[in-house]
């Protein structure tokens, strides 16, 4: 670590809200898909799965920094897996033995983390060229933009789909279906989540114009 | 015969990788710019999925689960490796693209050139790992079922990246609102493949 840089210095905590917003790895740098949306249909797995996300990157990011003048170039990639898959091990044990309903919720998803391009991404973008403390707040930074954009998906899709907020029925107690409201069940299919993300880059680049794509 | 038959058309249409399950949407989301590099990465996807799941497919039944040690000695009824799952099944998939993309280079170098660097890219496709994580979760009975849910997964992977290239390739020419070029309207086209895809649902196999 920097001895002349203060520990929160304007450039770290940048790196720690950046991907909240302007680099977010969903809606920008286009990392993080594959196990994101399968998982939002309701708001529990969806949190679960994005400290699992936080846990596993901020660790390993970490590590990655430690090792990185120690690891051969050629053989990055399956250091790299290597340590990422044990992570996601850990990860997959305490979870079926802490919440196993959940872990049976998320199936073969938590397996998956290990090849979340987000994590390779990261690694490999920035933990191989930075320091550990530096690599950490990345980690967390980035894994939280992931989290973030998963659970605004996962409210939406449990209010409008299921009419429940965290299982808590909260459409039936504001009376909402004695006007004649019912469930949207095309909310809870698996395009709905893509429409979602979708809409969420359409008011994002709205806000932030310099997103836009041009081509 | 049959059940094998309808293993392959199952994980084609009905459980399709990208529109049921959202596997591999990094790279479909990032190489389907043109129907050309998409049917390349289509193609290695394909091989890739077809020589690992029935691969892991093995590895599974007779190193990971409960009791799978058995053929080598009687004591070893008890172990169970399973917590090793994914650390074996990302090995194998790692070096297997690694020998797949040597002996392509070595026979055809043709395909290897049209390939390039979508093969070692598909080591962290998340459809390839997904492919052997399901094989496992669905218990299929024979290697022949894995094989063909390998192939069948492919093949509905392959579908959907050259339909959304195409549709790209297309919508280039068309006004779409400023906000959703490119990232936005690629996912909102996809989940509308997606609905169509669902009607295959209710084909009972």
């Amino acid at each position: 670590m920097n001895d002349n840089e203060p520990l929160f210095s304007a450039k770290n905590i940048k790196l720690l809200t950046g991907p909240l917003n302007k680099d977010n790895p969903i809606t920008v740098q286009v990392l993080g898909i594959c196990s994101a949306l399968a998982i939002t249909v309701n708001l529990k797995p969806s949190v679960v799965m994005a400290l699992a996300v936080v846990a596993v990157l901020g660790v390993s990011n970490v590590v990655i920094s430690v090792l990185r003048s120690y690891i051969p170039p050629r053989i990055r990639i399956i250091v790299q897996l290597t340590v990422i898959a044990a992570m996601v091990i850990l990860v997959d044990l305490i979870l079926k033995a802490f919440a196993y309903d959940i872990s049976k919720q998320l199936s073969v998803f938590v397996g998956l983390i290990i090849t979340n391009c987000i994590i390779m991404g990261r690694l490999e973008a920035f933990a191989m060229a930075n320091k550990p403390w530096q690599s950490f707040l990345d980690g967390i930074g980035n894994a939280a933009g992931y989290g973030g954009i998963l659970i605004i998906v996962a409210f939406f899709r449990e209010l409008l789909g299921s009419g429940t907020i965290w299982d808590y029925p909260l459409l039936e107690k504001l009376g909402i279906y004695t006007t004649g409201y019912s469930d949207n069940g095309l909310m809870i299919l698996p395009p709905m989540a893509l429409i979602t993300v979708g809409i969420i880059i359409w008011v994002q680049r709205g806000k932030n114009r310099d997103l836009i794509e041009t081509h | 015969m049959e059940n094998i038959v309808n293993i392959f058309v199952k994980s084609v249409f009905i459980d399709n990788m990208i529109f049921a399950y959202f596997l591999g949407m990094c790279s479909y989301l990032a190489v389907s710019k043109t129907v050309k590099t998409s049917v390349g990465l289509g193609i290695a996807v394909i091989f890739v999925l077809g020589i690992t799941v029935p691969i892991n497919y093995l590895i599974e039944n007779y190193i990971l689960k409960e009791g799978a040690l058995i053929w080598i000695s009687k004591s070893l009824v008890n172990v169970d490796l399973s917590f090793l799952t994914f650390i074996m099944f990302i090995a194998v998939i790692a070096s297997m693209v690694q020998l797949v993309e040597m002996v392509i280079e070595k026979f055809t170098p043709t395909l290897y050139n049209n390939l390039g660097i979508f093969l070692p890219l598909i080591a962290v496709n998340c459809a390839i790992l997904g492919g052997s994580l399901f094989m496992q979760q669905r218990e299929y009975n024979s290697i022949l079922e894995a094989t063909s849910y390998g192939l069948g997964s492919g093949v509905g992977w392959f579908l959907a990246i050259v339909g959304i290239a195409a549709i790209r390739e297309k919508i280039r020419y068309s006004n779409v609102p400023d906000p959703l070029k490119g990232l936005g309207i690629t996912y909102i086209i996809t989940g509308l493949m997606g609905i169509a895809f669902m009607s295959f649902m209710g084909i009972k196999l």
